[in-house]
This record gives C-alpha cells, structure tokens and sequence, in this order.
C-alpha cells in the first residue's frame, strides 16, 4: 500500500537506484514481511516454472499422440459431453476467491474487521470448493485407469505431468486455505485492531498480515492460469 | 467512510471500483480463454489467444491485485527480471526438446 512519506522521493528507474543505494532500506515502504513473502513467492514461481517446462520438453519429446485434454477431462451433462466444464468452473471458482481476498486486503486496511473477517472466510470457502472439485477430478481419473505410469488416452508421460503439476498446485491451495481459515479467526477476534502478539512472534499484529496473506492466494490464483493455459488448453 | 479518518494510522486503500473492474476482466478474459477450446480453434490462432490470454489475466492479477502497479521500481524489477532467466530456460528445453524428438524419430523408426 502506499505510504504518504514516499510521495517525496523520486520515481521510476531514478528513484530505484537511489532506494538500492540508500542507507538501510532499499525496499521503501515495504514491510519486512512483505518483502519475504514476494522472496519466497519469486522461489515458488521457479519450482512450478521447472514443472511446466519439463511438462512442455516432455510433451514436445514424445512421439505417441498427447491425450485430448478437452475430452479426458470432458464432464456429461445430460449424456452430453462438455469439454473442460469442471476445469472451466474451477477457474471461476479460484478467480472468485481471488477478488474477494482482494477486497479483505482492502477493508484490512481501511480497519474494516467485520467485512475483512467474512471476506477471507469467503475466501477460504471459495478454496475448499476449489479443492473439493480438485478430488472429483482426481478421482474420476484414477478411476478411468490414469497412472502416474500409463493412461488409456495417449502418451504415458501424461499421468505424471497431470498428477505432479496439479497435486503441487492443490497442496497449495489446501494449505493456503488452512492459513485463510486461521487468519479470519484473528480478524474477528480482534488481533489486527489491538495489536495483540502472536503465536511465535512478539511483534505486534498489523493488518499488513492480510496484504501478505493475499500475496500467497494470488500467487495461487496466478499459478493456475499457467496451468489452465498450458495444461488444460494447449 | 467517516469512521475510518479518526485513526491515527491509516494507510491510503484504493477504491474498491478498481477492484472489481479488474474482477469483472479477469472474469471476461476466463470466459474468451474458455472460449477458445469450445470454438476448437486449432494451430497457430489457438495457441496465440491462448497466451494473449493467459498473460492479460497474469497481468492483472500481479498489477493490481497484488499491488505491484503501485509499488516501487525497487521491488518490482527485483521480481520481474528474474522472469528472463525462465525464459531462456524454457528457449534451452524447447531445443532441447526438438533434438530429442529428431534422435527418437531417427532410431525408432527409421533406423539411424
């Protein structure tokens, strides 16, 4: 967010040789934690790029036909198949979640508790959804004979990539939920309005903590269209 | 807001009409991405929608929805150029990739 004392010092690339060369702080008006957040959320993005790019060699590499991803993961309504239906609505689903931690972040800072609290529990709901649509699809799969080492569809390399990139993306959101469902109880409770410490820390609880919680959710939120684009539609 | 100016620390929120603009696009550019497997397009058209896509809704989410269109140039190109080390990766694998398909064509089934 930004901060009213930073409007003196200069912008664009002059103001950011003049922050990296400045005593102490080189991210100005950005909290520590933030920082670390954005550290570790550049290291995660690596790991997942490192996913979808042995997908993409492998995929590339292959000489059997690559499965076709909108009708293995086709749903029948009505016994009429519509591609990519779960993974369409999935999507809606996390992009939801997304704007409504946006709007947490927002009502955080203006020290709206009550909106905050309810929009990171509709958050969390909009993540377990995610989730829970998650399992079906692996389930349906698992069922239909999809290994790690063979499918009925195609090229076998199929089933690794799909589990691998898709199980690291959920365990993402699962934990990610887990942190929303412990953060709208501090919220309610009251923790950000009179700094009450935390658990592990003897720092003062700040509506800061919804920002970086909101990084990570986005980030979430981020990750899957990657996966949608290069997993589900290519 | 009239209760919010009375605190002592008060960091400046945008408003929240920008949020769900963003919202509402991310929103629109989902439905074109799904779009474009229901259309079945196919080649070179499917796969440029695809990522025109794909990098308008990344786009958004880090600009906005994480803040970053509003941070300093400090944290911002920290992050970013880092990006241009997973794009060379992913020139390398591509080639890579091209090779190992050529080998395995050639022993497979034509016999090197």
């Amino acid at each position: 967010m930004s901060d009213n004392s930073l409007n003196n010092l200069p912008g664009g690339f002059k103001g950011m040789s003049q922050d990296m060369g400045s005593d102490q702080t080189a991210f100005k008006g950005v909290q520590w934690g933030k920082v670390m957040m954005w550290i570790f959320l550049l290291s995660d993005t690596f790991i997942f790029s490192c996913f979808l790019i042995s997908y993409m060699k492998g995929r590339a590499s292959t000489v059997v036909d690559w499965p076709n991803t909108s009708e293995v993961f086709s749903l029948h309504v009505n016994g009429v198949p519509v591609p990519l239906l779960l993974i369409a609505i999935m999507t809606f689903v996390l992009i939801t979640s997304s704007g409504t931690m946006a709007l947490a972040v927002k009502y955080g800072y203006e020290k709206n508790r009550k909106m905050c609290g309810w929009l990171i529990l509709a958050t969390a709901i909009g993540g377990l959804t995610f989730v829970g649509m998650q399992v079906f699809e692996w389930s349906k799969l698992i069922h239909e004979g999809v290994r790690p080492w063979e499918n009925p569809f195609g090229a076998k390399q199929f089933g690794s990539f799909f589990f691998m990139i898709t199980g690291f993306h959920g365990t993402h959101v699962s934990i990610g939920v887990i942190f929303l469902f412990i953060y709208a109880r501090k919220v309610f409770r009251g923790d950000f309005d009179n700094g009450k410490r935390g658990f592990f820390t003897t720092m003062k609880s700040d509506y800061v903590a919804i920002e970086i919680l909101g990084l990570y959710w986005h980030f979430v939120d981020l990750v899957w269209v990657f996966i949608f684009a290069f997993f589900y539609l290519w | 807001m009239d209760k919010i100016e009375n605190k002592e620390t008060v960091a400046s929120t945008h408003k929240i009409g920008i949020y769900l603009w963003i919202w509402g696009l991310l929103f629109v550019l989902s439905f074109f991405s799904y779009m474009v497997d229901w259309f079945q397009f196919q080649g070179l058209l499917r796969w440029t929608l695809i990522l025109i896509f794909m990098f308008l809704k990344a786009g958004l989410i880090m600009a906005f929805f994480m803040h970053l269109f509003w941070e300093r140039y400090a944290l911002v190109n920290v992050l970013l150029w880092p990006m241009t080390a997973i794009a060379c990766f992913i020139g390398l694998m591509a080639a890579e990739a091209k090779y190992t398909v050529f080998t395995r064509l050639l022993y497979f089934f034509i016999g090197g």
